[in-house]
């Protein structure tokens, strides 16, 4: 029986509407490459082969979603009563249509299914040889980044060199975080006992925003955190200063900074060559030469610095550093001490 | 003895106050049960609208992070225990009975229970905001975030024994809802002519009686590491956060196709009732119903993909999370057939059914998408999963319940939901749904991570949150029109008769609302559709004898003293043990009671 105009026409209309839809759809999608933390724009070889399945994948959810969309809107116009109508059919079944479509999910599995497991194969597992060892730490609310080899930690911000495989141990030291940075990396939780692998080669330089994805309390949407790809020359400068021990002050509004940091802040933070060797909070040998602090949601400058300094748990709520009540004149002074720590 | 003549329908207005808490009637229970649901849905859904206006604009002040943490935490409970689950079990204690051609269920007085069990759980559980706050660790309460060290205030302990006692509630209540549709079918209905709705509600019941043990064990292993310091789930010496993960989810996956196959249910009866035209492929949907619910068991750690899993489990756990797929893709095509050739009249239950339909297969598409490891490893835990399961359960379950309602409100009150009021209700929902739940795949897929209370300007993110709050404002909008609509309504004169929407189920056969007996004469089954084989085979309703002498069970107030010794004891539990003790005491008086109670 050949379909009636009718038919034929919202059939027609059915697919337009949803292929107009999916188009707007597919421009939104595609309007996220540009944002900071977008899972659409890969940086590194583990990335780029997540995101060449992540394409596949796409596309055919796209293409089941506008095909089972436009069936239904169809079959909704076409079949709908209308006076002198023909009478439902009384079909109960069709064994032979039920074994075809049963196909269709089990097709589209397969296609998932084999290049998924191809990816986790060569993603996940040991790292290559040869791959700069970092060790990740996971406090409520930041993280700690050490490099065992060169004998340095840090906090909040990771530099890595361009094109050299990083295998980064994860840790946790409290409760489970996950370690994140879309564009170079698929997630890897941190399980305290637990100590999880991630590694990846990045392949261009740059700033790449990472946040923790697992719910870790109070202050889970205050851990923030960046990696910074620097090319190899960089990367050595930007090593050879963190090794080095804390500058000592010279002004004499930082050298009464440091007399408090080295005192009232000693108990939690370490600054290498001073007596201060606290382990609760960030290594602070060297944090001015760091772009962000409070765990990447504040920039570090002298405002920054002293909103911080002012009432830490109003910045970040629950975070373990309380409100030390310093007067503005401390703070003037150990901001000037911590800027100076570059 | 009580003995029903088999006059006029119970008008449940006229029942008082003591009728209500001593019933056993398997219709009132239902209409608890709903009435309960609905209002714990109100609830959840403020706790909702207060998320997504603390997230509309970036930095938002409305709550402070650990409250927004409680209100994201008791959002997921309520939805999930106190209103999805009970209005699923509203459906089944109303429509077992009815579908199935019997009185009542197999256990009156135990399906009393079950109502007042959950009762007392839900509002133990909600009751923690007034107690030092609501619990804050996520609904996934992921150890060891939960441990007395981390969570100090007594929200978990909360959540422990609210759920407990939830979970004792479900577990009643699904054993004898499967011993009363295995058993008191009508003569003629056999098992694979039983409606689909029922099928499901078997297979419902089934998940529930083997994934309940695991999340009880799981929660009386958390209650005792938090408050006699066993270690359990604690790394620090020696336990292990991951197990938790691992029971959590062996029961958390199949919960929820507990939630999302009643729906299922519900729209495998409504589409062919308006499409006038038989279920296609019966078997094919049950199987599939089956199928879904047996893969469930075997595909818990997809929600752990990140967690460090190894190799070869991740390929396996994705292989079998693809596999659910098939029966999910089989429902689909078989719904969509149904619609294929029939005449179909768009009444809001149709409407809600079509909607579910379609957006039930967006949040089936990206729950495929998830289970490929790598790219959940993009996905999980971002606002790309948030989308994801609320495709399910919004645009799945609740309207799949809202199509049961609108479906069989004439049913259950003789009058009909007003219908231009309905379609109102249904396009607000239909437009709320997707206006708030589609920009979250935007957001995730831009990096925004879940359970963050505040969010900074800068990340691609502030325009479709502000989106999505305007849209869950519109669902707010739907929910108060279908109020709107339910108290117009019912001020109607009851028009319904006893089968307005021409159905093919034994419910149509009795009259709207029915008596408290159900049926005069238990009907017999020849058909699938038996109604409507009746109808094509002129065969005449059975006729009713003179004089009616049918055997109820008489009402009891045991269940609910039973429930309130329970509670005692849930209550002792979170604040001194002597008070477990005096729960126990009414438990045993009430068991006493209960056992010596005359049924006839």
């Amino acid at each position: 029986m050949r379909p009636s105009a009718r038919t034929l026409t919202l059939s027609a209309v059915s697919v337009i509407a949803v292929l107009i839809l999916s188009a707007i759809l597919w421009v939104i999608f595609a309007g996220s490459v540009d944002h900071l933390q977008t899972t659409f724009n890969p940086k590194s070889d583990n990335a780029i082969k997540i995101h060449d399945l992540y394409k596949l994948v796409w596309i055919l959810a796209g293409i089941v979603m506008a095909a089972v969309l436009a069936i239904t809107l169809a079959f909704s116009l076409i079949f709908r009563e209308r006076p002198g109508g023909k009478a439902a059919s009384h079909i109960h079944g069709n064994p032979k249509l039920e074994v075809m479509w049963t196909l269709i999910p089990v097709i589209i599995g397969v296609l998932i299914v084999i290049p998924s497991i191809k990816v986790i194969a060569e993603t996940t597992g040991d790292a290559p040889d040869g791959a700069i060892e970092i060790v990740a730490t996971g406090h409520q609310w930041w993280f700690e980044f050490e490099y065992p080899d060169e004998g340095l930690v840090t906090a909040n911000e990771l530099h890595i060199p361009v094109g050299r495989t990083v295998n980064i141990e994860l840790r946790s030291v409290d409760v489970i975080h996950s370690f994140w940075v879309p564009q170079l990396a698929g997630k890897v939780d941190m399980v305290p006992g637990h100590n999880n692998k991630l590694w990846f080669t990045p392949d261009t330089p740059g700033e790449y925003y990472g946040q923790c994805a697992e719910f870790c309390g109070t202050s889970h949407a205050n851990m923030r955190f960046r990696v910074v790809v620097d090319t190899e020359a960089d990367y050595a400068k930007w090593v050879m200063a963190q090794t080095a021990d804390a500058q000592p002050a010279v002004s004499n509004l930082a050298q009464a900074g440091e007399g408090i940091a080295t005192t009232l802040c000693a108990a939690c933070h370490a600054i290498r060559g001073t007596g201060a060797v606290g382990i609760i909070g960030p290594d602070l040998t060297h944090v001015g030469s760091r772009k962000l602090i409070a765990s990447g949601i504040i920039d570090n400058d002298t405002e920054g610095l002293t909103e911080w300094l002012t009432n830490p748990p109003e910045v970040k709520p629950g975070s373990k550093m309380p409100n030390l009540n310093l007067n503005s004149e401390q703070i003037e002074q150990i901001v000037a001490y911590l800027q100076g720590l570059q | 003895m009580a003995t029903a003549a088999g006059t006029l329908p119970m008008e449940y207005k006229e029942a008082s106050i003591w009728t209500w808490l001593t019933t056993v009637d398997h219709k009132k229970i239902g209409v608890l049960y709903g009435i309960s649901g609905f209002i714990f849905l109100l609830i959840g859904g403020l706790e909702a609208l207060t998320i997504r206006t603390q997230l509309a604009v970036p930095n938002g002040t409305v709550i402070d992070a650990d409250r927004f943490n409680q209100f994201f935490t008791m959002h997921a409970l309520t939805m999930i225990f106190m209103a999805v689950m009970p209005m699923g079990a509203s459906f089944f204690n109303y429509f077992i009975p009815l579908m199935i051609g019997a009185r009542d269920v197999a256990f009156p007085r135990l399906n009393a229970l079950s109502y007042w069990v959950f009762l007392s759980g839900a509002l133990l559980l909600t009751s923690s905001f007034a107690f030092g706050g609501a619990p804050g660790g996520g609904w996934f309460g992921y150890a060891p975030l939960t441990s007395s060290e981390y969570h100090v205030s007594s929200g978990m302990d909360f959540y422990t024994v609210g759920l407990a006692i939830l979970g004792t509630s479900s577990l009643m209540a699904s054993l004898n809802f499967a011993v009363t549709i295995i058993n008191m079918r009508a003569p003629g209905m056999t098992m694979m002519r039983l409606p689909v709705f029922m099928w499901m509600t078997i297979v419902v019941n089934f998940l529930l009686i083997l994934s309940l043990p695991v999340i009880t064990v799981a929660l009386i292993e958390l209650y005792f590491d938090r408050n006699f310091g066993t270690t359990f789930f604690s790394p620090s010496v020696g336990g292990d956060p991951i197990l938790w993960q691992h029971l959590f989810w062996i029961f958390g996956h199949p919960e929820v196709y507990v939630l999302i196959l009643p729906s299922m249910g519900i729209v495998s009866e409504v589409l062919p009732v308006f499409s006038r035209k038989p279920l296609f492929g019966y078997s094919a949907v049950v199987f599939a119903g089956v199928a879904i619910a047996v893969l469930g068991f075997a595909v818990w750690s997809h929600h752990m993909f990140t967690t460090g899993l190894d190799t070869v489990p991740q390929m396996v756990f994705s292989a079998s999370t693809m596999a659910i797929g098939v029966p999910t893709g089989i429902k689909i095509f078989n719904w969509l057939s149904t619609m294929y050739g029939g005449q179909i009249r768009f009444t809001v239950a149709m409407y809600f059914s079509v909607a579910f339909i379609a957006l039930f297969t967006i949040g089936g598409i990206s729950g495929v998408m998830h289970a490929s490891p790598p790219v959940d490893a993009q996905q999980q835990d971002t606002y790309f999963i948030v989308a994801h399961l609320h495709y399910v359960l919004f645009g799945g379950a609740i309207m799949g319940i809202f199509s049961g309602i609108y479906y069989w409100f004439p049913k259950m009150t003789g009058r009909f939901l007003d219908e231009g009021v309905g379609k109102v209700n249904f396009w607000l929902l239909f437009i709320g749904t997707n206006l708030t739940f589609f920009p979250m795949h935007f957001l995730g897929l831009s990096g925004m991570p879940r359970r963050i209370y505040t969010y900074d300007s800068g990340f691609g993110w502030d325009t479709w949150n502000l989106i999505a709050t305007i849209g869950s404002y519109t669902l707010a909008l739907g929910f108060l029109v279908f109020i709107f609509n339910f108290f117009k309504s019912m001020r109607q004169e009851p028009t319904a008769g006893n089968n307005p929407w021409g159905g093919s189920t034994l419910e149509w056969a009795t009259t709207s609302p029915p008596p408290e007996h159900d049926f005069d004469v238990i009907p017999e089954v020849r058909d699938r559709d038996p109604l409507w084989y009746d109808r094509d085979h002129n065969i005449a309703p059975p006729e009713v004898p003179e004089h009616l002498h049918i055997h109820l069970p008489p009402p009891s107030y045991f269940p609910l003293v039973l429930a309130m010794g329970l509670s005692l004891v849930g209550v002792g539990a979170l604040a001194h043990l002597a008070i477990v003790g005096l729960g126990v005491a009414v438990v045993v008086y009430a068991i006493w009671g209960w056992a010596l109670e005359p049924t006839d």
